[in-house]
């Protein structure tokens, strides 16, 4: 993992004050959509070996929710935004 | 393929041991096979030798993209235990633990099983409750275990901190038959046994892209050429997303990275397998001498063989928090593994399409169930039906709900 996250809100900031969460593909589905869509986003992931969005808070910063997106081989971040941004 | 005994030995030693054959053939790819199986670790090797040794299918090859062991076989602790909660689990790895008992016999093959115990430390009252009722659900499985009380830990582990304020070590839950078994060995010994019975163990043969026609795989694009499959199996467990997203499948699946470490060789200082309850660290001694130890995952999606700095600072003060005596002792190496983390923290072993076979998210416990991986793994792809013992290893139990869930976290693999 990289040693250093560049935080919207603080700039570059060590990895270790920050947490992880996980994917930050899968979008909550509407309450009526089924189990099928529900299994999809609660289990299913494309864990591509390459680019990877993941959602990870700022634990000890800001404590923002932010959208890293980051090699999961090299471990190189290539962008870093606030969650809410694009969110609805 | 000549057997090793100690005549064998003996005669080698008077003849300059000029006279030892490769213990497996690495032949050219065929252009096809009844049976290929992808990933020559652990459990594809276990695979090709119980499909040969059980099943008599012998037109079977085995794929590994780099050297026989150079995945997770190799990178592992070497722990063999079956302390196992859960129903659907217990016999699985019970019957991996009696593979093991008979393992190097089977083989031929000296693997170092070592059944020195493996202790699992706790340190609150409710931590004894939780101990105690995994215990009783071993045994009522037949599975062995007992509850050591802090004289008898003493007198077996005079090294732990027993008495910090924070952390005070109550007792422990003890699998005697657990331990520690050489894990290259393991490769080889299936390697060998496989070969010897026509199976073809290719090594240097990666696997860039599968053939799909309908709801079968009919032939794989390798790196020495396209092979066409009767069957697929798939044990590729780390990169088993990649290698299913060849076939267009998406599995409940996140691959992380684990580290472990080994320390400079000391005198003997350990003779079990110990695990600490206040944090995640577990320990045991190589017969070279050094520590082989490791903690959590790093837990964040990596396919990269190493991990971070932060980990390897909350492994250490895990067990320097336990062994006091380890912050004298250098570590000598650290290493990675990619792991599938499953969405429920158990493995799977079931038919993925018509003729492929997927054996996949084994978690950090994939080297214990080694033996019982391949030979459940075998008889599926053998005779179409789940062994009995590996029925729960579905597949389809995420979108069914029947999870096993053996830590009770829910869909949150860097959990598990």
């Amino acid at each position: 993992m990289a040693s250093l996250i560049d935080c919207p809100h603080c700039g570059p900031r060590p990895r270790e004050e920050f947490s992880v969460r996980g994917d930050a593909a899968a979008t909550r589905p509407d309450p009526e959509a089924g189990p099928e869509a529900w299994h999809a986003y609660l289990h299913l992931r494309t864990n591509p070996r390459g680019l990877h969005r993941e959602h990870w808070r700022h634990s000890g910063g800001c404590r923002r929710w932010l959208v890293v997106e980051r090699d999961v081989v090299t471990h190189a971040v290539h962008a870093v935004r606030d969650a809410q941004e694009g969110a609805q | 393929m000549s057997r090793y005994s100690a005549l064998a030995l003996l005669r080698e030693a008077l003849r300059g041991n000029a006279g030892w054959a490769p213990a497996w053939r690495e032949p050219e790819p065929a252009p096809a096979y009844d049976v290929v199986i992808v990933g020559g670790g652990g459990h594809g090797l276990a695979t090709a030798h119980y499909l040969a040794q059980v099943y008599g299918l012998t037109n079977v090859a085995v794929l590994e993209k780099g050297y026989v062991g150079s995945g997770n076989v190799g990178r592992n602790t070497t722990i063999v235990r079956s302390n196992y909660l859960l129903e659907g689990n217990n016999p699985f790895y019970e019957l991996s633990m009696k593979l093991w008992e008979g393992l190097e016999q089977d083989l031929n093959f000296n693997a170092m099983v070592s059944q020195r115990g493996v202790i699992n430390l706790f340190h609150t009252d409710g931590q004894r409750d939780a101990y105690r009722r995994r215990g009783n659900a071993m045994r009522l499985h037949g599975v062995d275990a007992e509850i050591l009380d802090v004289p008898a830990l003493r007198r077996m582990l005079p090294m732990l901190d027993f008495d910090t304020a924070r952390f005070p070590i109550k007792g422990g839950l003890i699998q005697r038959r657990g331990g520690t078994v050489r894990h290259d060995a393991v490769a080889w010994g299936y390697a060998r046994a496989a070969s010897s019975r026509g199976v073809d163990v290719i090594p240097h043969c990666e696997v860039t892209g599968i053939r799909r026609e309908g709801e079968r795989a009919v032939a794989l694009e390798t790196t020495r050429g396209t092979i066409r499959c009767g069957k697929l199996a798939l044990a590729t467990a780390g990169h088993s997303s990649v290698t299913a997203a060849m076939l267009g499948l998406t599995l409940p699946i996140e691959s992380h990275v684990l580290q472990a470490f080994v320390s400079e060789g000391l005198k003997p200082f350990i003779d079990h397998v110990v695990t600490f309850g206040a944090g995640h660290f577990y320990v045991s001694q190589s017969d070279k001498g050094g520590l082989v130890f490791g903690g959590d995952i790093d837990g964040y999606n990596s396919y990269a063989q190493r991990g971070g700095l932060a980990v390897v600072e909350d492994v250490i003060e895990a067990g320097v928090a336990m062994i006091p005596a380890l912050s004298r002792a250098k570590a000598l190496r650290s290493w990675g593994g990619v792991m599938d983390m499953s969405m429920d923290g158990s493995p799977i072993i079931d038919r993925a399409l018509e003729n492929v076979y997927l054996n996949a998210g084994w978690c950090y416990g994939g080297f214990k169930a080694t033996p019982a991986s391949g030979l459940c793994f075998a008889h599926l792809i053998a005779t179409g039906e789940p062994h009995p013992t590996a029925r729960a290893f579905r597949l389809d139990r995420f979108a069914s709900g029947a999870v096993l869930d053996e830590k009770g976290v829910g869909a949150q693999p860097n959990l598990h």
